[in-house]
């Protein structure tokens, strides 16, 4: 059985369809990229598979033992907490506010092995505000691994960050998924990142344009025009 | 000037005020990091004066003031935090709306019913005279039920305070979360509106917390720092009222101004020092 299936799903917002047909079905240890451009209802399924949104169509299912709580989720950049008075513990170890009034030895354990995952132990008692963009995103790329190490998602993890931060975030992240077996499903822009690294692609323009296998998706005519730099995207 | 000083807890409506001022201090501290960082803190402000509207009509109606101001407030706490969620522009005229209809309600009636006397004034602005017996009880119950609530949602209410997505997608009820905030506030509101008055008390919420983020960088810290700042202006202040007469919660409030002045002091030698 899948952690996450998607059948037939529609999305709207006030009445206007956003998102429609998209059919999806992400297995343990897969890795899917969506890619699309902006205004494509990539965020709007986003929203849907955390289940921040319902459908208005079709149904996500949640199997294998996952539930709608456990998906570990790293949003998109929020302008607010930049000047958050928040330290890296503080806000790592809020992945488990959801579980528990307070943290037990056991989830104080995991934090710091995921702090050490992202590379993060020497930054703990740092402020969120010191750090980089590229630190700022490891740490609540810790804080959701606190949350699931089942399956991630994540919505446009590299955006803002320079070419070395970038690289290195999509590194961390393909650890997770060779050497972690975490399921990892991310938003991009970036098609070529996306078909280095995912196993799976879904293309999105408000309907699915393509949805397969890496594989095949390099084949495809679509991901010519769309890496190629011919705009009629 | 010392003796003077410990002179002043032999008046019993100097030990009420000062007990329930430290209380509220603390409270609304606490609270305010959160607020402030939601950018909610105009709900503090539209709240005080909804409770001004509230505490004139009770006193009109002949009513005990807190029984009718508690529920009310609490009321509009709810209603502020629908408004402000809904749409963030259209929030903040709502909110002014709201606060400003509250006020003239209040000066009207207490107009029609004693006529425009010293108790407009005490209500506005706060008078350490207005603490009695019944609402020190009431004072030391609630605020004790609010720093209770807080430390043990301490956690929580940090995840929905940082990233709200986030805490929803995990799980946890940020709606109820964002209410208790309110409701917490609603209660702390009143319960300085007394002293403090329904123009000054939301200073309380605000200064604190803006004053310990000059220097404070985790929230933790902030929280600890805010709480400190603000029992000692409060204590400041409160002398300040006995030794040279002023107004109390006008001197609590000019206390706070110093001390973010100071604090911004801090942060700007810090961040030179930094730079070089």
């Amino acid at each position: 059985m899948a952690l996450l299936t998607c059948k037939d799903v529609a999305f709207a917002y006030e009445g206007k369809i956003v998102a429609s047909n998209i059919h999806l079905q992400v297995n343990e240890g897969d890795y899917l990229c969506i890619v699309g451009e902006n205004g494509s209802g990539k965020s709007t399924l986003v929203k849907g598979m955390l289940g921040l949104m319902e459908p208005v169509h079709g149904t996500i299912r949640y199997g294998d033992g996952l539930s709608r709580n456990e998906i570990g989720y790293l949003p998109q950049k929020n302008p607010l907490q930049r000047d958050f008075p928040a330290s890296v513990w503080e806000v790592v170890s809020s992945g488990f506010a959801a579980r528990s009034l307070f943290l037990n030895a056991e989830q104080k354990r995991l934090a710091e092995e995921n702090l050490q995952l992202m590379r993060l132990s020497d930054l703990k008692k740092h402020s969120m505000m010191e750090l980089s963009g590229g630190q700022q995103q490891r740490v609540l790329l810790a804080r959701a691994l606190c949350a699931t190490r089942k399956l991630l998602l994540l919505d446009e993890p590299v955006a803002g960050l320079d070419p070395l931060a970038t690289r290195e975030m999509y590194e961390i992240i393909d650890d997770l998924h060779q050497n972690r077996h975490v399921t990892v499903i991310m938003i991009s822009h970036d098609v070529d990142a996306a078909a280095r690294y995912a196993t799976h692609i879904l293309h999105l323009r408000h309907e699915p344009l393509f949805y397969g296998t890496a594989e095949d998706y390099l084949k495809s005519e679509l991901c010519h025009t769309f890496t190629g730099g011919e705009d009629d995207a | 000037m010392l003796e003077s000083l410990g002179q002043m807890f032999t008046y019993s409506f100097m030990v009420r005020a000062l007990v329930v001022g430290l209380m509220v201090s603390l409270c609304s501290a606490l609270l305010g990091v959160s607020l402030v960082l939601k950018r909610y803190s105009m709900i503090g402000d539209g709240l005080s004066h909804v409770g001004f509207g509230a505490l004139a009509v009770a006193s009109a109606l002949g009513f005990a003031p807190m029984s009718v101001a508690v529920p009310v407030v609490v009321g509009s706490a709810f209603l502020l935090l629908r408004v402000s969620e809904r749409s963030k522009i259209k929030g903040d005229a709502a909110i002014g709306m709201i606060s400003t209809g509250a006020l003239a309600v209040g000066v009207l009636v207490l107009s029609l019913s004693k006529g425009m006397t010293t108790d407009i004034n005490n209500y506005l602005f706060g008078s350490i005279l207005a603490m009695s017996e019944s609402d020190v009880w009431l004072s030391v119950v609630l605020a004790a039920a609010v720093l209770t609530m807080y430390a043990l949602f301490y956690r929580k209410l940090f995840a929905v305070t940082f990233d709200e997505t986030f805490a929803r997608a995990t799980g946890l009820k940020a709606g109820f979360f964002n209410a208790l905030l309110a409701t917490l506030t609603a209660v702390t509101v009143v319960l300085g509106m007394r002293m403090m008055g329904a123009m000054l008390i939301s200073s309380l919420i605000l200064f604190p917390a803006i004053t310990a983020m000059r220097v404070c960088k985790s929230f933790h810290g902030v929280i600890l720092c805010a709480s400190l700042i603000s029992v000692v202006c409060f204590m400041l202040g409160l002398m300040s009222s006995y030794l040279y007469n002023t107004p109390s919660g006008a001197s609590v409030v000019v206390a706070n101004i110093l001390a973010f002045v100071l604090f911004s002091g801090i942060e700007k030698v810090r961040g030179r020092k930094l730079a070089k």
